[in-house]
């Protein structure tokens, strides 16, 4: 293990060294790195990998991040976070031949096309049909909740195939050119004024089959691949011990004492919350030790569960503090931001808050990740169910 | 950089654990809630003699394993998850990891060996919440000193063999050992109620009780407080073992319990209290399990550490027992079911070491987080 590092810490030097990040072109230097397989070090080699311990490439990544490469993590949030594992997982070579590179030099972003109006926390009730036509299916329906819609070239889609089959079973997995006729994105503008997340809306959109993810039928497996690493994704953001909001929160507070806007309870209540953010950004570490190879485990749902709610409370805590400041707001104007907010401060102390409002409804609510630890960590048994062995098509909808 | 307890601390849990199944049950410790000195000798004599636990963390010199912090913290994790009732936490967690911090050889050849052997029982004794600023008196009287004060509630100093007192002298605050093997002229101590019956605490009254110093008073402070914050994590280790088997009965209850013709776990307004329960458990051993690595590996980390520990794991296990009361429903609030025994545990150990509200002051002033003038 020790090796390993040693080796790949090796190799990043060898690769900056030949590599300025000051003199080289961020395209240039990010292909450069897929194809020296320092993009995803523990993906397959060929594939932006080497095949080494997952553990390593937050390590990696790191590195590049010191030496002043640029970080995509939030421009491209679904194709670094969600997209990348889920084609390495269950893609044919040609696939991952075809996004992976294109993917981690940014490229091309990516959406997920996994909500819709009437499918939410129950997501695989959904109805956006995929209907077989030759070499092609054709795609109709709603999604909704689409990050980085607007910018994106490439989706990762679940449509439902077959209607006669009870509702995970019935469900495919597509990677959707978002250039295709018949895709039509439309800004959902939130409570924050800006439209961060889109409305897409598919009119007999066509996509062939070749670009099916796993098999006919197969889609809820495979999404299962995307949201375990969204949870992830989500939960395991943020470096180290006060950092992030938290650390917004401490300055907060040091400038409100200075301004005498503070009183002791405060200093009391900012403590809850940092040992709280502490306590969870150490399990984030223990679970990323434990979980070394392969796919992230329900733990992942502790670390998302606890970003959400903690986010919110530190930033409610920083609102607080913001004395009269907390009855005004920078603008509602109307933007389209380029990058995901979702675990960012906006520059605005109370934009921030109301974005961190998203947090426990956005990648499965805190209830869903409550109802994730309970049967799926705890064995706890499930609520009574349906619509489980039914079809699809005879399942009451609202 | 990993700080979980690795294999070899594993394997010491799975012993410690099968002798606390075997000789330590729920049947063993609510026989010694109703005795004087709250456990069985024998246990006390076996766990010394064929585990070595009472010497693990003392050094091989003085008949002891000379074992981490990491292990020590597991066995406190596997005695809280058993409530073992045994003079343990004052014996090892503080008297001879002040023994061993303080690093005064005579002392050490002195009392460490019985310790270790399991001949010895002791703890440490102060006056007011904080023994950094105790609140008992040493004077000089020849070449030894003289201790007057009242300690009280102090854990396991009722029966205990050696009491080491923090005292405040002119030169600033000191240890001063008692030996109370024999009578000892000017000690009275008396066994209080405790709410806890699975430990026992004591008033302890010193007036001129003759002492020897343990390390140099007034120049102690930095071993002291480094001895207390390892004391602190081996407690949030002992919450941690506790609140992960409040957990397990809880989540056994769930799964087994029907009402309105359905497991009660099957409904979301328990199931989310375990999940909750379950994520302040986590939180409460990365805290506990990063503590003890600190101590053992990363010392300049342990002030923090052990602070942050302080603040987590009490309100955890707390949290846990309760809700595992409300969860058991009206058998929860029965003698004999053993919900209650955790939450007295929780409630006392809430105050043993600091109470959170006070950890988390320090760590405060640790981060450098300025308090608000009044």
């Amino acid at each position: 293990m020790s090796t390993d590092l040693a080796t790949v810490t090796d190799l990043v030097e060898k690769f900056l060294a030949e590599h300025p990040p000051a003199s080289t072109d961020d395209q240039v230097l990010r292909g450069a790195r897929f194809d020296a397989g320092l993009a995803y070090p523990h993906f397959d080699q060929g594939f932006g990998g080497l095949g080494v311990d997952p553990t390593l490439s937050p390590v990696v990544e790191r590195l590049f991040l010191d030496a002043g490469c640029s970080d995509w993590s939030s421009r491209n949030v679904i194709g670094l976070g969600m997209a990348a594992q889920t084609v390495h997982t269950h893609g044919t070579p040609a696939q991952k031949t075809k996004y992976l590179r294109p993917l981690f030099t940014g490229e091309e972003i990516w959406c997920q096309l996994f909500s819709e109006p009437g499918a939410g926390s129950d997501l695989a009730a959904l109805a956006t049909r995929a209907v077989p036509d030759g070499d092609e299916y054709v795609l109709n329906g709603q999604k909704i909740w689409t990050s980085l819609g607007h910018m994106a070239r490439r989706g990762l889609l679940v449509a439902r195939t077959d209607p006669d089959q009870p509702k995970h079973r019935g469900l495919s997995y597509f990677l959707l050119d978002m250039t295709t006729p018949g895709v039509e994105v439309r800004g959902l503008r939130q409570i924050t004024g800006q439209a961060e997340f889109n409305e897409v809306y598919l009119t007999d959109a066509r996509v062939p089959a070749a670009d099916l993810l796993g098999a006919v039928g197969d889609g809820w497996r495979v999404a299962m691949t995307t949201l375990m690493n969204e949870r992830v994704a989500i939960g395991r953001r943020g470096g180290g011990r006060g950092d992030g909001p938290i650390g917004a929160a401490v300055r907060a507070y040091r400038k409100a004492v200075a301004e005498g806007r503070a009183d002791a309870a405060d200093r009391d209540r900012l403590l809850q919350l940092w040992t709280r953010v502490e306590a969870a950004r150490l399990t984030n570490t223990r679970a990323a030790a434990r979980a070394g190879q392969g796919a992230p485990g329900p733990e992942g749902s502790i670390a998302k569960l606890q970003f959400a709610e903690l986010n919110k409370a530190v930033f409610e805590f920083a609102v607080d503090l913001a004395g009269d400041e907390a009855m005004l707001i920078d603008d509602y104007t109307f933007s389209r931001p380029g990058a995901s907010s979702a675990s960012h401060a906006a520059q605005d102390v109370r934009k921030a808050y109301l974005r961190s409002l998203a947090n426990s409804i956005e990648g499965g609510t805190s209830e869903i990740m409550r109802n994730i630890l309970g049967e799926r960590v705890l064995g706890l048994p499930g609520e009574p169910r349906i619509d489980r062995d039914r079809p699809w098509k005879d399942v009451p909808r609202s | 950089m990993s700080f979980t307890p690795g294999p070899e601390a594993e394997e010491l849990r799975a012993v410690v654990r099968g002798f606390l199944e075997k000789r330590c049950g729920e049947v063993e410790i609510r026989r010694w809630m109703e005795t004087e000195d709250g456990h069985d000798p024998a246990v006390w004599r076996q766990a010394a003699g064929e585990l070595g636990l009472q010497g693990l963390a003392v050094d091989e010199r003085w008949g002891g394993s000379g074992a981490s912090t990491v292990e020590l913290g597991v066995v406190f994790e596997e005695l809280g998850r058993a409530l073992y009732g045994g003079p343990f936490f004052g014996t090892v967690a503080l008297a001879a990891t002040v023994l061993t911090e303080l690093d005064d050889q005579a002392a050490q050849e002195r009392h460490l060996p019985g310790i270790a052997a399991g001949d010895t029982t002791a703890s440490v004794v102060w006056g007011g919440s904080d023994p950094l600023t105790s609140t008992l008196r040493a004077d000089r009287d020849g070449a030894g000193w003289r201790l007057t004060g009242r300690a009280e509630p102090m854990v396991d100093a009722g029966l205990a063999g050696l009491l080491l007192a923090v005292a405040a002298t002119p030169d600033g605050p000191g240890v001063f050992a008692v030996d109370c093997t024999g009578p000892v002229e000017g000690l009275t101590r008396t066994a209080l109620n405790p709410l806890d019956l699975t430990r026992k605490l004591a008033a302890v009254d010193l007036a001129g009780v003759s002492a020897t110093a343990v390390g140099v008073p007034g120049e102690i402070t930095p071993a002291l407080t480094r001895a207390l914050d390892i004391a602190v994590l081996a407690l949030s280790c002992e919450q941690v073992g506790g609140a992960a088997r409040v957990l397990e009965m809880a989540v056994e209850y769930a799964n087994t319990r029907v009402q309105f013709g359905r497991k009660i776990g099957s409904f979301q307004a328990i199931k989310h209290k375990c999940a909750d329960m379950l994520v302040a458990v986590e939180s409460a051993r990365s805290c506990a399990y990063h503590g003890i690595w600190a101590a053992a590996h990363d010392p300049a980390e342990l002030p923090i550490a052990a602070g942050l520990a302080g603040a987590v794991c009490s309100e955890s296990y707390a949290r846990c027992a309760l809700d595992n009361i409300q969860l058991h429903g009206g058998i929860g609030f029965t003698w004999e079911h053993p919900a209650h025994l955790d939450l007295k545990r929780a409630r006392s150990s809430r105050r043993l070491l600091g109470t959170p509200g006070r950890h988390r002051a320090r760590l405060a002033d640790l981060l450098d987080i300025p308090e608000v003038s009044a």
